[in-house]
C-alpha cells in the first residue's frame, strides 16, 4: 500500500496554522493567542475527497533562513518531506508583510497553496482582498479563510484535491542577482530538496547550514560558487540577506498594492483601547494584580479550599476510601498487601486520593484559567511590561511565556524554553523553572494552606520572589554570553472561544493524568517496598538532618521524600500534617518544598532539552538552594522574633 | 578659520591615519599644485607636521580634522535622508556642504537627523557633543531613532542601523524595512510600535537601531 501523500502547513508565528491543522484533521494541536504555541511538529491523517493524506503542522518561522531552533526544525521538515502541497498560512490583515515569505516558497519551487487566514479580523478593519487577482499575480491557488470559524476549509480541501503541480514562475529580484542565478544554474548536481534557484540564493546569503552542506557534498562546485558570491556581494553595501529582503519586500508591496484595498485611515477598534491599557506602565500593573487576584480566588480559595476540602472529606473520606479499606482488609488477610493498597501509604489512600481528590480539581481549574489567559493574548503584553525586570536576570521579556506556563506545568514550560533565542537564556529559564516556579498543583495546594493567614502568604511569596530574582541575577552574572535582545509580536486581544478553552483544558488534563497516575502508583509501590526492606526508614533518617536543620519536626521528612518524586506530592504531604505544625514551620516548609527538586518528568525533559550534565547541575543546585533558603528563612524569623 | 582646501587635507589625513590606521598619508589624490598654499597654512598653524615619510596630524589638528570628517558625513546623511538624493552626487555635494556647517550648525543638523552613527556608506560618523545631550523640547527633528520618537509619532522607516546580524534578522522578521510606515505607540516600559497592521514590543537596543523619517 502506498503511503499517504503529505501536506505541510507553514507560516509566520501566530497566524493560525494549528487552527487549520485541527480543521483539516479533526485532531487537536494546541491553539493559543501568542507566537510560539507550537514548538513541535504535529502530524495527523486527513481524508479529502476519498484520498488519504498526512497533514504536518510546523512551528512558525519568519523566513526560510532560520534564526531560532524551532525555525530550523520547520525548515528541515520543509526540505525533507516531499509534500504534495505546502499550505502557506498568512494573516489576512498583514498581506504585505507576509508575502515575502510566499515569494521565498515560490523560489524554492514548492507546490504552494496560499491561505489568507483570520479574514474576519481583516474585514473588521475594512480590508478587502481580491483573492482571484492575487492568485493570478502569484500563479498559485489563494484561499480566504477564518479557520476558527471554519470558513474557507472546504475551499482549501478542494484546492488540495484539485492541485495541479505546475511551476509558479519566480519573481525576478534585481539584474545582478538574476545574472548570478542564471550564470550558475546547473552547477549543483546533487538533489537538496529545493529548487536550485533557492539553493543559490541561500548560498548568496551565506546561510551557515546550507553552506556547510554544499561544501561537504560538492567541494569543487562550492569553491566556484563561493568566489562568484564574493564578487557579487562586494557590489552591495548591505549584507546580502538584507538586500534580498528589501527586494522581496518591494515586490510584495507591489503585489499587495494591486490586490488589497485598505482604508486610508485605519479603523480603531474598541479592544485597542483595552489592549493599550494592559500595557500601560501603571494600569498595566493594576490589571496584572487583578488577573493574579482572580486566579488566586478561583484556584486558591474556590479550588483548593472549598472544592478539595469537600471532595476529600465528604466524598473520598466517606464514600471511597473507607469502603475500599474495609474491602481490602476483608479480602487480603496479609498486612503487607493491605499496606500496598490502603492504610497510610497505599495506592488508594495515598496515590489515588492525592491525584483525584486533591490535585485533579486544582489542576483543572488552573488549566482552565490559563487557557483564558493564553487565548486572550495577554502573555505577550505581560512580556512587554516585564522585559526591563527580566533583563536583570539575563532573560528578555519573551521568557515570561515559559515562566507563566510553568505556573501551569513546569514540564511543559521547560519544552517551551525552545522559543528563547539564545542558549544562555534557555539555560537560565530552565534553571529558574526548576527552582522557583511552583507548578499549578503545588501552587494551588500552597495557596489553599496559606489562604487563612495573609501574613503567611506574603512571607512565602516574598521569599520565593526574592530567591527568584537573586538567583536569576546571579546566574546572569555567572553564565557567560551576550545580553538578550527583546522583541515580540503583540497580537490583537481576542475573546477566548469556549470550545477551545474546554478542548485545551481537557487535552492538558489528559496528558497530565497520564503522567501523574503511574507516578503516584510508583511512589506508593516504592514506599511500600522501602518500608518492607527498611530503606524507607533509612531515607527518612537521612532526610531528618536537613529537615531538623531548617527547624522542622522529624515527621516532615516524609513530605520531602515525596517531594523527590513530585513537588506537589510534597506539598500534599505537608497538607496532611499542617495541623500539627506552627505557622512559622509551615511557611518554612512550604518555601523549601516550593524550591525543591522538580518532578521526575521535569527532570527527564530537562535532560532531554539541555543535556545530562546541565540537568544534574541544576538538580544539585536546586537541592542546596532549597534547604539553604529554608534555613535562612527560619533563622531570620527566629532572630527577628516573628511569629506568624 | 582655515581655508576649504586646508580642511580637505585634514579630512584626507584623518581618514588615512586615524581611521584606517596607516602609518603615513598619501596626499596624491589631492591636486598637488594648488595644495601647496594650504599645506603651508596648516604647517604655520601647527595643525600638521612634516616627517620623513610625509605629513601627519599634530596638536589641535586631529580634533579639527575629526570635525571636518564629521561634518562631511553628516552632510551625506542629510542629503540622503532629508533631500532623498540617492546617487553618487551625494559625496560630491557633501564635499561642498562640509565647509559651511560650522559653529553649531553641525549640531543642529546632527540633532535634526537623530544623531546618526554612520554615513549612508556605512562608515562611522565621529560623535559630537550634541550626541550625548538629552533631547530638548523644540529640537527640530526630521529623522530620529525610534527610541527618540514621542509616543504617537509616525513616519517612514529611513534606514536600519543594526549592530548585529541577529538584530537585523529580527527586524526583517518584523517587517521593519526601509520605506515601511511605522508608528511608535508607547515608549515605556518597552517600546511598542505598529508596522502594517501588526504591533511589536521591543527593547531600547532594537529601538535605537531603527531610524524613522518623522511625519510632521
Amino acid at each position: 500500500m502506498a503511503l499517504p501523500e503529505k501536506i505541510l502547513i507553514v507560516g509566520t508565528p501566530n497566524v493560525g496554522k494549528s487552527v487549520i491543522f485541527n480543521a483539516l484533521t479533526g485532531r487537536y494541536a494546541t491553539v493559543s493567542n501568542y507566537p510560539g504555541t507550537t514548538v513541535d511538529v504535529f502530524r495527523g491523517p486527513c481524508k479529502i475527497c476519498g484520498n488519504a493524506y498526512e497533514i504536518i503542522d510546523t512551528p512558525g518561522m519568519y523566513s526560510l533562513v532560520p534564526v531560532t531552533e524551532e525555525e530550523r526544525v520547520s525548515r528541515t521538515i520543509l526540505l525533507k518531506e516531499k509534500a504534495r502541497v505546502v499550505i502557506h498560512v498568512i494573516d489576512g490583515k498583514n498581506l504585505e508583510r507576509m508575502l515575502p515569505f510566499t515569494l521565498q516558497l515560490i523560489d524554492a519551487g514548492l507546490p504552494v497553496v496560499l491561505v489568507l487566514n483570520i479574514m474576519d479580523e481583516a474585514e473588521r478593519l475594512d480590508i478587502k482582498i481580491d483573492a482571484a487577482k492575487l492568485s493570478k499575480e502569484l500563479g498559485l491557488p489563494v484561499i480566504l479563510a477564518a479557520g476558527a470559524l471554519n470558513r474557507g476549509i472546504k475551499e482549501l480541501k478542494d484546492a488540495i484535491d484539485s492541485y495541479e503541480p505546475s511551476k509558479a514562475s519566480t519573481f525576478p529580484l534585481d539584474s545582478r542577482i538574476e545574472k548570478f542565478v542564471s550564470d550558475n544554474t546547473g552547477l549543483l548536481k546533487k538533489n537538496y530538496g529545493v529548487a536550485e534557484r533557492l539553493m543559490l540564493l541561500w548560498l548568496l546569503q551565506e546561510d551557515p547550514e546550507v553552506t556547510a552542506l554544499v561544501k561537504a557534498k560538492e567541494p569543487a562546485v562550492f569553491k566556484k560558487l563561493a568566489a562568484a558570491r564574493k564578487t557579487l556581494s562586494g557590489k552591495y553595501k548591505d549584507h546580502m540577506s538584507y538586500a534580498l529582503a528589501l527586494l522581496r519586500q518591494k515586490r510584495a508591496t507591489i503585489i499587495s498594492g494591486k490586490c488589497e484595498l485598505s482604508p486610508e485611515k485605519p479603523r480603531l477598534l474598541a479592544e485597542e483601547a483595552l489592549s493599550r491599557l494592559t500595557m500601560h506602565p501603571f494600569f498595566g500593573l493594576v490589571i496584572l494584580v487583578l488577573v493574579l487576584l482572580v486566579v488566586y480566588l478561583v484556584v486558591g480559595v474556590f479550588g483548593s479550599k472549598i472544592c478539595v476540602d469537600y471532595i476529600e472529606n465528604n466524598i473520598f473520606g466517606v464514600y471511597i476510601i473507607p469502603p475500599i479499606t474495609r474491602f481490602v482488609e476483608a479480602v487480603f488477610p496479609w498486612v503487607a498487601v493491605q499496606d500496598l493498597l490502603v492504610h497510610d501509604y497505599g495506592i488508594f489512600s495515598l496515590g489515588i486520593r492525592y491525584s483525584f481528590a486533591i490535585i485533579l480539581p486544582i489542576v483543572s481549574l488552573f488549566f482552565f484559567m490559563f487557557a483564558i489567559i493564553e487565548d486572550s493574548g495577554y502573555l505577550p503584553r505581560l512580556a512587554m511590561l516585564i522585559d526591563k525586570i527580566f533583563k536583570m536576570m539575563g532573560l528578555s521579556g519573551r521568557a515570561v511565556i515559559p515562566m507563566v506556563l510553568g505556573l501551569g506545568c513546569d514540564t511543559m514550560a521547560t519544552i517551551v524554553t525552545r522559543t528563547l533565542p539564545s542558549l544562555r537564556e534557555r539555560v537560565i529559564a530552565t534553571f529558574l523553572l526548576a527552582l522557583a516556579i511552583p507548578c499549578s498543583a503545588q501552587l494551588g495546594l500552597i495557596m489553599g494552606l496559606l489562604s487563612a493567614n495573609i501574613m503567611m502568604f506574603l512571607v512565602w511569596f516574598g521569599a520565593i520572589f526574592l530567591i527568584f530574582m537573586v538567583v536569576g541575577w546571579l546566574s546572569a552574572k555567572i553564565l557567560p554570553g551576550e545580553a538578550p535582545v527583546f522583541f515580540i509580536e503583540v497580537p490583537p486581544l481576542r475573546f477566548p472561544k469556549v470550545k477551545n478553552l474546554v478542548i485545551k483544558t481537557y487535552t492538558r488534563l489528559e496528558w497530565y493524568l497520564k503522567e501523574v497516575i503511574p507516578m503516584f502508583i510508583l511512589v506508593s509501590l516504592l514506599i511500600w517496598a522501602g518500608r518492607l526492606t527498611g530503606l524507607f526508614q533509612l531515607a527518612m533518617k537521612a532526610l531528618n538532618y536537613p529537615v531538623k536543620w531548617i527547624g522542622l519536626p522529624e515527621k516532615t521528612s516524609e513530605a520531602f521524600l515525596y517531594g523527590f518524586f513530585r513537588r506537589d506530592y510534597g506539598a500534599a504531604g505537608l497538607r496532611d500534617m499542617a495541623g500539627s505544625l506552627t505557622h512559622n514551620q509551615l511557611v518554612v516548609a512550604l518555601v523549601t518544598i516550593t524550591l525543591f527538586l522538580p518532578c521526575v518528568a521535569q527532570f527527564i525533559v530537562m535532560v532531554k532539552e539541555r543535556g545530562i550534565k546541565t540537568g544534574l547541575y541544576i538538580s544539585a543546585l536546586v537541592l542546596v538552594i532549597a534547604f539553604a533558603s529554608g534555613y535562612a528563612l527560619n533563622e531570620l524569623l527566629n532572630i527577628l522574633r516573628i511569629t506568624l | 578659520m582655515i581655508s576649504e582646501k586646508a580642511e580637505e587635507i585634514l579630512e584626507a589625513l584623518w581618514i588615512q591615519t586615524v581611521e584606517n590606521k596607516e602609518k603615513t598619508a598619501d596626499l596624491s589624490s589631492l591636486c598637488a599644485s594648488d595644495s601647496d598654499e594650504a599645506l603651508k597654512e596648516l604647517l604655520d598653524k601647527k595643525l600638521i607636521k612634516q616627517g620623513k615619510n610625509g605629513f601627519r596630524l599634530a596638536g589641535d589638528g586631529e580634533a579639527a580634522a575629526r570635525d571636518v570628517v564629521r561634518r562631511h558625513r553628516l552632510a551625506e546623511r542629510m542629503l540622503t535622508d532629508v533631500l532623498n538624493i540617492q546617487d553618487a552626487s551625494v559625496h560630491e555635494s557633501a564635499c561642498k556642504f562640509e565647509h559651511v556647517l560650522h559653529k553649531g550648525v553641525d549640531e543642529a543638523i546632527c540633532t535634526m537627523l537623530g544623531h546618526p552613527k554612520t554615513c549612508p556608506h556605512g562608515t562611522p560618523i565621529p560623535p559630537g557633543k550634541c550626541c550625548l545631550k538629552k533631547a530638548k523640547v523644540g529640537d527640530v527633528r526630521v529623522v530620529g531613532a525610534l527610541a527618540e520618537l514621542r509616543a504617537g509619532e509616525k513616519g517612514k522607516i529611513a534606514y536600519i542601523q543594526a549592530s548585529s546580524r541577529e538584530n537585523l534578522n529580527k527586524m526583517m522578521a518584523m517587517g521593519v524595512l526601509p520605506g515601511n510606515t511605522i508608528q511608535l505607540l508607547q515608549n515605556f516600559p518597552s517600546y511598542l510600535f505598529k508596522v502594517g497592521n501588526s504591533q511589536f514590543a521591543v527593547d531600547a537596543l532594537i529601538a535605537r537601531e531603527i531610524f524613522v523619517r518623522i511625519e510632521q
